[in-house]
């Protein structure tokens, strides 16, 4: 034990010397290669497009980005849970009730691990589901208008980091509890942490047509949950969590979380648990929680409220849970693509430890068992241990795989990734990463059909890779070629808010089915205006809907008299265009709000309370065609109970 | 009596028959933002887009010159051209009825004048829509036209307009050639 906490100690400090070291390694950005070959591998011409859509989370500005691969191009940045007033996400009234929580509208979040949806294993682009990590939610994207259509709020969580990872036929995505708390809540010191405090593990069904629901929850000791995979092929039916922090503290984690020398991998019978469910061997639990819900036909979204979920507990459910014991505070967990390793990265360790999925259920039939915590047997680790790869690398996180039998681990101290054999665990090459490496990213590289080619490093401390931008900088991505024995550096790119985790799928599968223009004739929004000949300002108290069109160049109306101060305005706004990449922007002097974006077909509204007396101009604030300049108008406002009309009109004809 | 006059006639009615069920004509609109192009269709008896949107998107950027927009519902040739091509058809089955190269001739002749006045019609709706443009409108260029050739490219402004015949075309040109030989046919059987 001592020997072993040398070992890591005098790797620690080598690796430190390493880090420095790497800051004046000049040749790292260039790659072995030299820069013109590794530039031709990433040169996308002009007018070409990439061969692979990857989604990268965007950490705490809460929101996905899309990079084109290998260019590394910025194709787009989808807003899920961070308000975002550039596509009026969280200010127009259609996706305000996206936001909305048990705790009311919370305008930000924290998003970690965006997941693809998956038909038999692999990758299929329907959706890509998202975790909240600090409110605790999943976000669903959909994959035709790359927009967030479904949020669902997991109750009786807290730091819902273990999440979303999907089952390989997507009929769930689960959640962990990052933040052990009381469930349900209540006001207790934390010195009662252990036994008091418990963690939840979250199975939210995925229905065909996409929408999710809490199908249970289970009751877990008070640990700390931090990742998890599904198993694939004979292991589906089985979910994997990583815990730390087994010790049950409460307080200086940093010290009490790391004594002790296995935490476990908590393996989960999720076929059993919906047998356990249907046995009705359940207890329903009052927890609130929200499910906020956008109709692509109305183009708005709606909140749905609940009370109670279906708890699991272990204790009364046998063969539900095992810990497989794993050495020293495990984060990530990875499924190989034949579903039989188990691997777990022991982030305090320089060694990765393998289970076998065989072993284990061999294990389970021979009740191997060491130890139980809280009527959860602990299977004995020598029974399922399938390896162990020994890298010499410290701080192993998180491993992906290609499709010739690779595993790919980031190693966050040594700032590296080291790619080894599956079983004979093997070492064969290393590369380091500029710097500190979080996760890495291989197309389909958590899925039964890896596409391999690339290797996208997510690292999370950025200092000289690119130009100085003050204190604060971008996060920084380094995409490898590893189609070859050695991983070559070809790309290196800034990326938006902090990638955690990132998935990728070659663009034909994507390409179309990408939306190009929402048909006016199928807009179901409640205010919508289908043509010019229908526009209308409503006054209704002192509510006022002004149901108005835009099309180039003009807006109508674009003249409007007879709102008076103290209003409460609504520009229901129809963009009438049906041309791919027309929207049109509408923006009002003054108003305590952003911008629309309104793309072709669509219906957007802009909350707006007059506050002076006088003349107001709107304006389209999409460059949208020759004469956008002249896309104005005039709202005139009049003084509270004045007798001006209410009146509207574009151009002067009438 | 099965005669190569006859099935010639016969062939040259169920060619034109044929006109009705394809587009004759396409013209397309090609510019940089526009890189595969916005292109329309006439038909005998309409005008479509190759899109849904595409005629509104068309007469969108045509409205910023002052030029009409093209509405199937106003011209009022698609609604009756399909009728006299049906009665020119339906000649011609009579035609092979009578079975006399006079009359075929005669066929032929109405037909071929029939098809250039189509085809100067179409002239002239081009330099309507062309020349008679909105005095109001945003974009007006001193002694510029906006006419899209009849047949063949040209470059008006950032557009490259193509003007093409399309399945329907050939089909009046094989009910022509059916008929020539029609009256061919029967002029030389005449003759042995």
């Amino acid at each position: 034990m001592k020997l072993q906490l040398l070992r890591n100690l005098i790797l620690f400090t080598f690796s430190i010397i390493l880090i420095a070291s790497c800051s004046g390694d000049k040749n790292g950005s260039k790659g072995p290669l030299g820069s013109g070959v590794a530039a031709q591998k990433v040169y996308v011409a002009p007018g070409e497009l990439d061969e692979y859509y990857a989604f990268l989370s965007g950490g705490f500005s809460g929101q996905v980005s899309v990079y084109g691969l290998p260019s590394g191009r910025l194709l787009k940045v989808i807003p899920v849970f961070s308000v975002d007033a550039e596509k009026a996400y969280g200010f127009n009234e259609e996706t305000k009730p996206m936001l909305e929580t048990t705790y009311g509208f919370v305008p930000w979040d924290d998003a970690h691990h965006p997941e693809l949806s998956q038909t038999d294993g692999i990758p299929d682009g329907r959706w890509l589901f998202i975790n909240g990590n600090n409110t605790p939610r999943i976000a669903r994207i959909d994959l035709t208008t790359f927009e967030t259509v479904e949020i669902i709020e997991l109750p009786n969580s807290s730091g819902n980091h273990s999440s979303p990872f999907t089952t390989e036929n997507t009929d769930y995505v689960v959640a962990g509890t990052r933040f052990s708390v009381p469930v349900p809540q209540q006001d207790i010191s934390m010195n009662e942490y252990t036994g008091k405090y418990k963690g939840t593990l979250s199975f939210v069904k995925v229905e065909n047509d996409g929408r999710m629901n809490i199908a249970f929850q289970i009751l877990m000791p008070g640990f700390d949950y931090d990742l998890a995979h599904s198993g694939k092929n004979a292991s589906n039916g089985w979910t994997f969590f990583t815990c730390y922090n087994t010790e049950e503290s409460n307080s200086l984690l940093e010290v009490q979380a790391s004594k002790n020398d296995k935490d476990y991998i908590a393996a989960v019978n999720w076929k059993l648990a919906e047998q356990y469910i249907a046995e009705g061997k359940f207890e329903e639990m009052n927890s609130p929680y929200i499910r906020n819900y956008y109709d692509e036909a109305t183009h708005s979204a709606s909140t749905e409220t609940f009370g109670k979920v279906k708890v699991l507990k272990p204790e009364n459910c046998p063969g539900l849970v095992y810990f497989l014991p794993t050495p020293k505070s495990p984060h990530g967990v990875d499924v190989d693509p034949s579903g039989e390793y188990i691997v777990g990265a022991g982030k305090l360790s320089a060694e990765l430890t393998v289970h076998s999925f065989t072993k284990m259920l061999k294990a389970i039939s021979e009740e191997k068992f060491d130890d139980e915590k809280y009527g959860i047997p602990v299977l004995d680790m020598d029974a399922t241990l399938a390896g162990i790869v020994k890298s010499s690398g410290l701080g192993p996180l998180h491993t992906e795989f290609d499709a010739d039998g690779n595993g790919y681990t980031s190693f966050f101290i040594t700032s590296e990734i080291i790619k080894w054999k599956l079983g004979t665990w093997e070492v064969l090459d290393r590369v380091p990463c500029y710097y500190s490496i979080g996760h890495l990213m291989i197309p389909g590289g958590d899925s039964k059909k890896p596409w391999g080619k690339y290797l996208l490093a997510l690292n999370k401390i950025t200092k000289d890779r690119y130009l100085p931008t003050g204190p604060e900088l971008n996060q920084a991505a380094q995409l490898f070629d590893i189609s070859g024995d050695k991983m070559e550096l070809i790309l290196d790119f800034p990326t938006i808010g902090e990638p955690h985790y990132a998935q990728a799928i070659p663009a034909e599968v994507l390409i179309s089915n990408s939306k190009q223009i929402f048909k006016l004739e199928e807009n179901k929004h409640p205010h919508v205006t289908k043509s010019e000949n229908e526009v209308k300002v409503v006054r209704n108290g002192n509510v006022v809907r002004v149901y108005m069109t835009t099309i180039r160049s003009h807006f109508a109306p674009d003249n409007i008299s007879g709102i008076m101060v103290g209003d409460e305005v609504y520009f229901h706004v129809t963009n009438l265009e049906q041309d791919f990449d027309v929207p049109h922007g509408f923006a009002v002097m003054g108003a305590l709000n952003s911008e629309l974006l309104i793309m072709p077909g669509q219906t957007e509204t802009l909350y707006w309370k007059p506050q002076f007396p006088g003349v107001i101009p709107f304006y389209c604030s999409d460059f949208c065609s020759a004469l956008h300049q002249e896309m104005q108008g005039y709202i005139r406002v009049s003084e509270k109970n004045s007798k001006t009309e209410l009146k509207w009109s574009v151009g002067f004809e009438e | 009596m099965i005669s190569l006059p006859r099935i010639s006639m016969l062939t040259a009615g169920f060619f034109l028959f044929l006109v009705l069920l394809f587009p004759i004509w396409k013209i397309t609109l090609i510019a940089p933002q526009y890189p595969r192009g916005m292109g329309f269709y006439i038909w005998a008896n309409k005008i479509v887009g190759d899109k849904p949107g595409t005629l509104k998107n068309i007469n969108i950027l045509n409205h910023y010159i002052g030029m009409k927009p093209i509405e199937p519902d106003s011209i009022p040739e698609l609604k009756y051209i399909k009728y006299i091509l049906l009665g020119i058809a339906g000649m011609a089955f009579i035609m092979a009825v009578f079975n006399k190269w006079q009359l075929n001739l005669v066929w032929v002749i109405i037909f071929v004048a029939t098809i250039a006045l189509a085809f100067y019609d179409f002239y002239l709706w081009e330099y309507d829509f062309g020349h008679n443009l909105n005095p109001d409108a945003a974009i007006k260029v001193e002694g510029m036209a906006f006419q899209p050739p009849l047949i063949g490219k040209k470059l008006i402004m950032n557009f490259t307009a193509i003007s093409s015949p399309m399945l329907g075309s050939l089909f009046i040109v094989l009910s022509m050639v059916s008929g020539v030989l029609a009256v061919f046919f029967g002029i030389r059987q005449k003759k042995v």
